[in-house]
């Protein structure tokens, strides 16, 4: 979006899109940082796509600015913005061959041939496709097609590159391959990512920030551990990844945190400024919780029987149900489920002060 | 794809009563007219040997390629753009594409032709609009000579050359033209280095289909062409049904297949039936 080899800063400003009467995308206002690599999240039809097209030039907004540079980039086409873009299904010209499908953009900018030449051999070999420079899309496999749409978009150096949902059609084992090296290739490019995939652990494992969308609207925007351990609202608890919902009553704001009671026993939060005064919802990612047979003194938890379980290998996640009849999951040791597990047992759930977060009752 | 023996038994069993159709009505007829060429008047090569020496046989033969050459080139063009505002177009303007493609289906060839001649002959409307105008002085020269056979034939087979482009058009992935256009490459330059480049298969069915149908043209240049611009199968007709010279028209008739036969041979090496369709 500007010159090639410069990371770009992008703004959005209050950008909204409507197909007739569907709202595709509302307000939305973004920053994307030079040279950040961003994942927008969200479920199908949350208004990610409609944004990364418009980042591209392909849809225009409805109304909001663009910004890029600080430059209006909001009415500029696609094709001088030049954003590298790779699609959904990588979309190769399947006429031409890896090398002319790589040389492409560079042809169009009307750079010299033995520039061409030594550019697209660059990237033949960042991505590891030597070898296979004549062959036809066609003749490659998933992952080699990959390689292909991610150098072919990378070769004229642009100033953000955006992905959608680039690994969708990949098997698992690929997926962390094709993971692994987007985020070398974000380093070593220093270019500005911007990443769509309705896969919340691929979000979290690549992202320096993570943008969460649901019905067209952001709803928030932080670092991987930000927003999953401290998520703004319910949707975006339950979106990044399974979390026990607990009801809290009396919550009382207090130094650094807040107290409650918790199926009549009195628990601690510490660090969640936003508490409420009144009923809320206690919200704990499962791997945060533990089994013990007693809870001492000032210690956080309830009692609960062990009702199921599924064996994950390194380990097993345990269905609870407690004294008021809450359902709750944990992730603990193989050997702490199965002693959990022995009928009638009852055993209690503890977890640490710092890692509970308090959600509004009912939102 | 390949299938066990017994699949590809099953789908010669399958074809069994189309293949008897053809064979009965098309094989077994051409196999008398081959036997015409070496039989008539006197049994021998010598009707070909003829062919290879008759000048007004040559004339008329190189006159069909070329104008075949026009009409395929003029008609896959056109049909070209018609079929992309069939495929690609507003809904609006899909369906009066359709229309226009359909429409000529529901004329007769002959109907047609004299439609032609009413448009273009000397007092014909569009002479005497251009002389009305004072555009001109004299009749211009549209019909009953190649102009007039190239526009008739143009225009009838514009809808058989945008189906096969049709078919091209319409399994090309939307996403790929995109592409193209975010990595900087204008609407034009799509155009003719992603969007012909990947309708190929479709332009060379059509081209072929154009071409093939074109050689072979009979109401249309006789009408058009009055009598000026005879082509092969006139040529046929005219030393079948009036000198008559049997012989000499039956190894015209075999001498065209074989070039039709060898232009579809060439064709199916190049793409693969089911894009033609």
């Amino acid at each position: 979006m500007q010159q090639p080899g410069r990371a770009a800063e992008i703004k959005a400003i209050g950008i909204g899109k409507s197909f007739g009467s569907f709202r595709a995308l509302d307000d939305l206002t973004l920053n994307i940082g030079r040279g950040e690599f961003l994942t927008l999240l969200g479920p199908s039809g949350s208004g990610k796509t409609t944004f990364l097209m418009i980042l591209a030039g392909f849809v225009q907004p409805t109304v909001g600015k663009l910004f890029s540079d600080g430059v209006d980039i909001t009415e500029r086409p696609a094709e001088q913005r030049a954003a590298g873009m790779v699609f959904q299904g990588y979309a190769l010209f399947p006429h031409m061959s890896v090398e002319a499908n790589i040389a492409f953009p560079l042809k169009v900018r009307k750079k010299s041939a033995a520039e061409i030449k030594r550019r697209v051999a660059e990237m033949i070999e960042r991505v590891g496709l030597k070898g296979h420079e004549t062959k036809l899309p066609a003749q490659l496999s998933g992952g080699q097609q990959q390689r292909v749409a991610l150098a072919r978009a990378l070769v004229f150096e642009p100033g953000v590159l955006l992905l959608d949902e680039p690994f969708s059609a990949l098997d698992k084992s690929l997926r962390g391959q094709m993971q692994a090296e987007m985020k070398r290739l974000h380093q070593e490019t220093g270019t500005t990512f911007v990443f769509v995939t309705h896969d919340q652990s691929e979000a979290l494992a690549l992202s320096s920030r993570v943008a969460i969308f649901n019905h067209g609207k952001l709803l928030q925007v932080g670092a991987p551990d930000e927003v999953y351990d401290r998520p703004a609202n319910r949707f975006v608890a339950e979106f990044l990844g399974e979390i026990n919902m607990l009801p809290l009553k009396g919550v009382k704001r207090a130094d650094d945190g807040a107290t409650a009671l918790c199926e009549d026993r009195a628990i601690t939060l510490r660090g969640n400024a936003e508490a409420v005064n009144g009923n809320a919802i206690l919200a704990i990612r499962p791997e945060h919780m533990s089994i013990a047979r007693e809870a001492a003194a000032g210690e956080n938890g309830i009692a609960a029987t062990a009702v199921g379980s599924t064996y994950l290998g390194a380990a097993t996640k345990l269905d609870l149900t407690t004294r008021q009849g809450a359902k709750v999951t944990v992730s603990v040791p193989n050997e702490v489920a199965a002693a959990a597990l022995i009928k009638g047992n009852s055993v209690w759930l503890t977890w640490p002060a710092e890692k509970g977060f308090l959600l509004p009752d009912g939102g | 794809m390949r299938g066990t023996l017994s699949d590809r038994m099953g789908a010669a069993l399958l074809m069994a009563p189309l293949l008897l159709f053809l064979v009965l009505a098309y094989a077994w007829p051409f196999l008398g007219v081959v036997k015409w060429s070496v039989t008539l008047p006197t049994p021998g090569l010598g009707q070909y040997g003829a062919l290879a020496t008759d000048a007004l046989v040559q004339s008329v033969f190189i006159r069909t390629l070329r104008i075949a050459l026009i009409v395929t080139m003029v008609s896959v063009a056109a049909a070209y753009a018609i079929t992309m505002v069939w495929v690609r177009g507003s809904p609006a303007q899909r369906i009066i594409a359709e229309f226009c493609i359909l429409v000529p289906f529901w004329i007769s060839v002959l109907t047609r032709a004299f439609g032609w001649v009413a448009l273009l002959s000397n007092r014909g409307l569009i002479n005497t609009w251009l002389q009305s105008i004072g555009f001109i002085s004299e009749p211009l020269a549209l019909v009953r000579n190649e102009f007039g056979v190239i526009v008739g034939m143009t225009h009838f087979l514009i809808p058989f050359a945008v189906f096969p482009l049709a078919s091209a058009m319409r399994s090309l992935d939307e996403r790929v033209l995109l592409a193209a256009r975010g990595l900087g490459s204008s609407r034009m330059r799509t155009f003719w280095t992603v969007f012909v480049p990947i309708t190929r298969s479709g332009i060379i069915g059509s081209a072929m289909i154009v071409f093939v149908f074109s050689l072979g043209f009979f109401v249309t240049p006789a009408i058009l062409g009055g009598g000026r611009s005879v082509m092969i199968a006139e040529l046929i007709y005219l030393r079948i049904f009036q000198s008559p010279d049997w012989g000499l028209g039956a190894a015209i008739s075999v001498v065209l297949v074989l070039f039709v036969g060898a232009l579809m041979a060439l064709l199916f090496r190049h793409v693969r039936p089911k894009q033609l369709i």
